[in-house]
C-alpha cells in the first residue's frame, strides 16, 4: 500500500531528474486550481507566498489572530545550511550524512538528501527577503555550531531566528494578499478535510470568533500544522499547537507515520510547580559555549558557585570526549535524565542541571583583553568584558531566563531540565510530501519525514523552509496538472454536507456533556500518563498500562468534560476542547506505536533495549522501517512498514565519544 | 530566590463581544505563586470560573515565551504591566504583593476594536504589512547570500527594528493610539538593507497612508512606544520613518 514514490537513479541526481520531469501547469490553468494551506508557520506561509506567486488560487487559514503568531517564531538558535562559507569541510553530503545519523538511521535517504540539496537555497531566498542574519565585520554571513555536527553550518539572528525567517515568510504571504493571489483567513481551525471518491476536494473550518462553520473547495489541500507536543501537556509548544488538523486527514484515511518518535529538549527551564502550562526553550546554541556539570556528591547542598572545580561532574564531557557538550539532543537529554535519577540533581525538585558559562566569559574576556594587547588585567575587568561578549551573542536567552526564574544567569550558572519539544513523528508522506489521501499533503513539522528518529538542532527551520519554498511548488504541480481536466467541486455536494454534519455533531456532543471537569485538567491528566510512561524512557509494561489508562480517561473525558459558553460565540473553551479530545485518541497510537518498536533508536528509548553504556540499541535486523498507522475503527490501527534502504550511508551504531 | 504566595482582587474588563458596552468585575484569587506567570494567574481564575459556572475570561496568548506577540493587556494601566521591555506572558507574580488590587484591560484603541473581554482586533497591523512592508522577491530568484556584504552595524540596526513582535503595545501605549513605531520599526528594518533600496519610496508611502487609512493617530513624539516596546524597540526609528518619507514625497511622482 505504501508507494514512496522515490525516483529511480544516483542519489545525488534524484532531485534534479525529478524536476527535470514533473508535470507542468501552464500560467492560465494556474488561475483556475485552488489550493488550500492549513498553518502559516515557515513551511505554510513560505508554500502560500510562493504558489501564489506561481499564480495559483491560495486560501491560507491560522488559527491565531495573525499568521505571523505561528510557532516557528519562537525557534531560537538558528538554520543549517551547507554553504561551507566556514571552510571548514562541509558539503551538501556531510549535511545530509550527519542528518541520517542525527536521526539513528530512520529517514529516508532520498528526501534527506534533496533536503541538504536546497537548503543553501533557503538561505540565499531570505537574505534577499532581507531576513537580518548575523553578520560578520567584512558584511559576510556568520555560523556557529550545532549539537551531532563538527562543523559551523548554522546560520542565525541573535536567539531569534526563527522570528526572522518567519516574518520574512510572512511578508512574502502578506505580499501576495496584497496582490490578491491568496486569501487569508485568521482566528479558523481546519476541523475536517472533505475527500470524495478518494481524492481530497476541501474542508471544514470554523470561524473560531462567530463559531460559524464553513466549507472550502480545494483542488489540492496542504496540511502545514506543526508538532502535535502538546499531547504531553507540558512541552515548549505554544498553548495553541496542536494535532487537530492531521487527526482529521488521519482519520480520513491518512497514514500516520512513527507517531511515537518525539523530541526531547536538554536545555529547558525545569518545571516549577503545578501551576505550570508551558515549558520554555533555552536555545542548543548555548551549548556552544555553556559547560554542563552536577555535583559529584548525591544530596550536596552547596551553592554551585561554592562547588569546587573538583568537585563538579561535567558528565556530557566525561562520556563523549570528541562531542562533549555538542552531542545530539536525544544523547544529552538521557544523560541528564540518568544523573537526576541517580541522585545527582540540583535545584529544589532535584531534577536539574548546571549549564554554566563562567569559562566562557574568562574565555572571551581574555580574548578581549589580548585583542587589545593589554597586559596585567584583573579578573573582575576580564569577566565584565567577557559577559559583554556572552551578552551579544545570547542576551534575549539570559533575559528570559531571568524573566522566569527570578536569578541572574550572568552570575549563577542555569539550572535547565529535558523537556518536549517536537515531534519528529507525523503523517506519513511519500518523495512528494502527499499523504496517502490524493490531493492531501503534509508539510514541515507535522510530517514525518527528514529526521528519522532524533533532530539535529537547527534542522527544523530547514525543514519547513525546504517544503515550502522548494519542495511542493514543484511536486504540487506534478498533481495539479491532471487536475484542470476536473471541473472543481461545488460545496454544496453531499460530501461537503455530510462533512460539516459530523463536525457540528461532534461539537454538540462535545458541549452537552456539562460534566464536572475542565478540560485544562483533563489534558493535564494525559500529559502526565504520556511522559510518565511514553516519555524519555519507555518499558512495555508501562506502555500497556499507558494505553489502558488513556482509554479510560477518554471515556471520562466524554462523559464528564465541562464547557462553559455556548457553540456560536468566540468560546476559547470549545476550542481547546475540539484539540485536546484528539489528543485523547493520538496518545493511544503514540503508546501503540512505541510499544510495537521493540528497539531503541533516537528519541525513542526502550529501557529494555540498551548498549552496556546505556546508549540507544537499535535492532535494523527488525525495525528498520517506518511504521505507518492506517485507523481502522475506534482503538483500532493497521501498521504497513515501509522499509528503510540505504544506499549510500551504512548504519553503524551513533557514536559520540 | 524567595517564593511567596498571595491573594489578590483582579479587576476585568468583561465585553461579551464587539456591540456590546462592556464593564469591569472583580474576582478574587487566592494563594497565587509568587513563581507563576501573569498568564498562569488567569489560567487558576479561569479554572475557577469554570468550577463556578461562570465564563471564563478570554485573553488571547500563544507562545508564552514573548515573541509571538498574541499576548496583550493593559495591567494597572500599563501595556504588559510594569517591567520594562517585556511582554504579558513573561510577566511574573513576584511583580505584585499580597493583597493587591489589579486592573486589567484590553488594548484601547479606535483601529482595534474589542472583539470579547481582553481579545481586541489587531488585523489593521497586517494590512500595514500588505500595503508595502516586504521586499518583492519571488521565490527562486535570489542570488547567493554572501555576494552581498552589508555592514555589520547596519546589519545590527536593521535586525534591532526587525524584532518587533506586532503585539500593538505601542499604538496601546500612545495617547493618540498611532502605530508609527510599529511602522517605522517595519520601515526601518528594510530601508536599512541594499535589499530594500528599489522599493523604498513606494514602501513609506504606502504603508503610512495605509495607517492612515487604518484610523491610527498621528505622532507627537511623547516617546510612550518606546517605553513601552517588549522589544525596546527604539523611537529613532520613527525619525528614520519621516526621513524615508520625506525623501520619497520629494521624488514621488505618484
Amino acid at each position: 500500500m505504501l508507494d514512496a514514490k522515490i525516483p529511480a537513479g544516483q542519489l545525488d541526481d534524484k532531485w534534479t531528474d525529478y524536476k527535470g520531469h514533473c508535470k507542468l501547469v501552464n500560467p492560465a490553468n494556474k488561475r483556475k486550481l485552488e489550493v488550500i494551506v492549513i498553518g502559516t508557520g515557515l513551511a505554510g506561509a513560505s508554500a502560500a507566498a510562493s504558489l501564489g506567486e506561481m499564480g495559483y488560487k491560495v486560501k491560507a487559514f491560522c488559527f491565531q489572530d495573525s499568521p505571523r503568531r505561528a510557532h516557528s517564531i519562537a525557534a531560537q538558535g538558528g538554520i543549517n545550511a551547507a554553504k561551507n562559507y566556514q571552510n571548514d569541510g562541509d558539503s551538501v553530503f556531510r549535511l545530509f550524512y550527519d542528518t541520517i545519523k542525527g536521526g539513528d538511521y530512520r529517514a529516508r535517504e532520498s528526501n534527506v538528501h534533496r533536503l541538504s540539496e536546497v537548503s543553501a537555497n533557503i538561505i540565499d531566498q531570505c537574505v534577499a527577503q532581507g531576513v537580518p542574519f548575523a553578520r560578520e565585520y567584512g558584511g559576510l554571513l556568520s555560523n556557529r555550531s550545532f549539537g551531532g555536527t563538527q562543523v559551523q553550518r548554522t546560520f542565525y539572528a541573535a536567539g531569534q531566528t526563527g522570528q526572522q525567517l518567519l516574518i520574512g515568510a510572512y511578508q512574502a504571504l502578506e505580499r501576495q494578499v496584497a496582490l490578491g493571489n491568496v486569501k487569508m483567513y485568521n482566528r479558523h481551525e481546519m476541523l475536517d478535510v472533505v475527500v470524495i471518491d478518494g481524492k481530497t476536494q476541501g474542508i471544514i473550518a470554523r470561524d473560531l470568533v462567530s463559531g460559524n462553520l464553513e466549507r472550502h473547495f480545494g483542488n489540492a489541500v496542504l496540511l502545514c500544522t506543526g508538532g502535535y507536543g502538546n499531547v504531553f501537556y507540558l512541552s515548549t509548544n505554544a498553548m495553541g499547537s496542536n494535532v487537530t488538523a492531521i487527526w482529521k486527514a488521519h482519520k480520513k484515511g491518512a497514514a500516520f507515520g512513527n507517531p511515537c518518535f518525539t523530541q526531547i529538549h536538554p536545555t529547558c527551564i525545569p518545571v516549577s510547580g503545578d501551576h505550570q502550562s508551558k515549558l520554555t526553550l533555552m536555545s542548543e546554541s548555548l551549548r556552544n559555549d555553556g559547560r554542563i556539570w552536577v555535583p559529584k556528591n548525591v544530596g550536596e547542598t552547596r551553592k554551585a558557585i561554592d562547588i569546587p572545580e573538583i568537585e563538579r561532574d561535567y558528565y556530557l564531557e566525561r562520556r563523549y570526549p570528541a562531542f562533549g557538550n555538542l552531542v545530539p539532543r536525544d544523547v544529552a537529554s538521557r544523560a541528564a535524565k540518568e544523573r537526576c535519577d541517580a541522585g545527582f540533581g540540583v535545584g529544589t525538585s532535584k531534577q536539574a542541571v548546571y549549564l554554566d558559562f563562567a569559562d566562557a566569559i574568562l574565555r572571551y574576556g581574555k580574548i578581549e583583553v589580548g585583542k587589545e594587547g593589554r597586559e596585567n588585567v584583573s579578573e573582575e575587568e576580564i569577566i565584565v568584558l567577557g559577559k559583554e561578549v556572552i551578552k551579544e551573542k545570547y542576551g534575549n536567552l539570559f533575559d528570559m531566563y531571568e524573566k522566569i526564574t527570578g536569578e541572574n544567569p550572568y552570575e549563577l550558572p542555569m539550572r535547565i531540565y529535558p523537556a518536549v519539544h517536537y515531534t519528529m513523528g507525523g503523517l506519513w508522506v511519500d518523495y512528494e510530501l502527499q499523504t496517502t489521501v490524493k490531493g492531501l499533503y503534509c508539510l514541515g513539522e507535522a510530517n514525518f519525514s527528514d529526521h528519522g528518529a532524533n533532530r539535529l538542532g537547527a534542522s527544523a527551520l530547514m525543514q519547513g523552509l525546504a517544503d515550502g519554498y522548494f519542495v511542493i511548488p514543484y511536486t504540487l504541480g506534478n498533481y495539479l496538472a491532471d487536475e484542470i481536466y476536473n471541473k472543481p467541486v461545488s460545496i454544496d455536494h453531499p460530501a461537503f454536507i455530510e462533512a460539516e454534519n459530523e463536525v457540528a455533531k461532534r461539537i454538540n456532543t462535545l458541549m452537552n456533556v456539562k460534566g464536572s471537569q475542565s478540560v485544562e485538567s483533563l489534558h493535564k491528566r494525559l500529559g502526565k500518563i504520556m511522559w510518565d510512561k511514553c516519555g524519555m524512557a519507555r518499558n512495555a509494561e508501562g506502555l500497556k498500562q499507558a494505553i489502558e489508562e488513556i482509554k479510560e480517561l477518554r471515556k471520562e473525558f466524554w462523559n464528564d468534560v465541562k464547557i462553559p459558553g455556548t457553540i456560536n460565540e468566540f468560546n476559547p473553551e470549545l476550542d481547546k476542547a475540539n484539540r485536546v479530545a484528539d489528543f485523547m485518541e493520538l496518545g493511544e497510537l503514540m503508546c501503540i506505536d512505541a510499544l510495537e518498536r521493540n528497539e531503541s533508536c533516537g528519541g525513542h528509548f526502550r529501557e529494555e533495549y540498551q548498549t552496556p553504556e546505556g546508549e540507544a540499541l537499535r535492532d535494523d535486523g527488525n525495525y528498520m522501517y517506518v511504521s505507518a498507522w492506517k485507523l481502522k475503527s475506534e482503538s483500532n490501527w493497521e501498521l504497513h512498514k515501509e522499509e528503510l534502504k540505504y544506499d549510500v550511508i551504512k548504519p553503524t551504531q551513533r557514536n559520540y565519544k | 530566590m524567595e517564593h511567596y504566595n498571595m491573594n489578590l482582587t483582579l479587576k476585568i474588563w468583561r465585553q461579551k463581544n464587539k456591540n456590546d458596552k462592556g464593564g469591569f468585575q472583580s474576582f478574587q484569587v487566592k494563594n497565587i505563586s509568587s513563581e507563576m506567570s501573569f498568564l498562569e494567574m488567569l489560567d487558576v481564575l479561569n479554572e475557577q470560573l469554570i468550577n463556578d459556572n461562570q465564563d471564563p475570561i478570554a485573553f488571547d496568548h500563544d507562545c508564552r515565551e514573548g515573541i509571538c506577540g498574541m499576548c496583550s493587556l493593559y495591567i494597572n494601566g500599563k501595556p504588559h504591566g510594569e517591567w520594562k521591555g517585556n511582554t504579558t506572558c513573561q510577566l511574573h507574580m513576584r511583580a505584585f504583593k499580597d493583597g493587591e488590587t489589579v486592573t486589567i484591560e484590553p488594548w484601547r484603541a479606535k483601529a482595534f476594536p474589542v472583539i470579547k473581554d481582553l481579545i481586541v482586533d489587531r488585523s489593521p497591523l497586517d494590512r500595514i504589512i500588505q500595503a508595502g512592508g516586504y521586499i518583492s522577491v519571488n521565490t527562486g530568484n535570489a542570488v547567493d547570500g554572501n555576494s552581498l556584504p552589508i555592514n555589520k552595524d547596519d546589519a545590527d540596526a536593521s535586525f534591532a527594528a526587525a524584532m518587533c513582535i506586532g503585539c500593538g503595545a505601542c499604538v496601546a501605549a500612545c495617547k493618540n493610539s498611532s502605530a508609527m513605531l510599529f511602522l517605522s520599526a517595519k520601515v526601518a528594518h528594510l530601508a536599512l538593507l541594499p535589499q530594500g533600496a528599489p522599493e523604498r519610496h513606494s514602501r513609506v508611502m504606502n504603508m503610512v497612508a495605509q495607517m492612515d487609512k487604518e484610523g491610527f493617530g498621528a505622532c507627537t513624539n511623547t516617546g510612550a512606544c518606546e517605553a513601552t516596546c517588549p522589544k525596546e524597540i527604539s523611537i529613532s526609528n520613527i525619525a528614520r520613518l519621516n526621513l524615508e518619507y520625506l525623501s520619497a514625497s520629494i521624488v514621488a511622482e505618484k
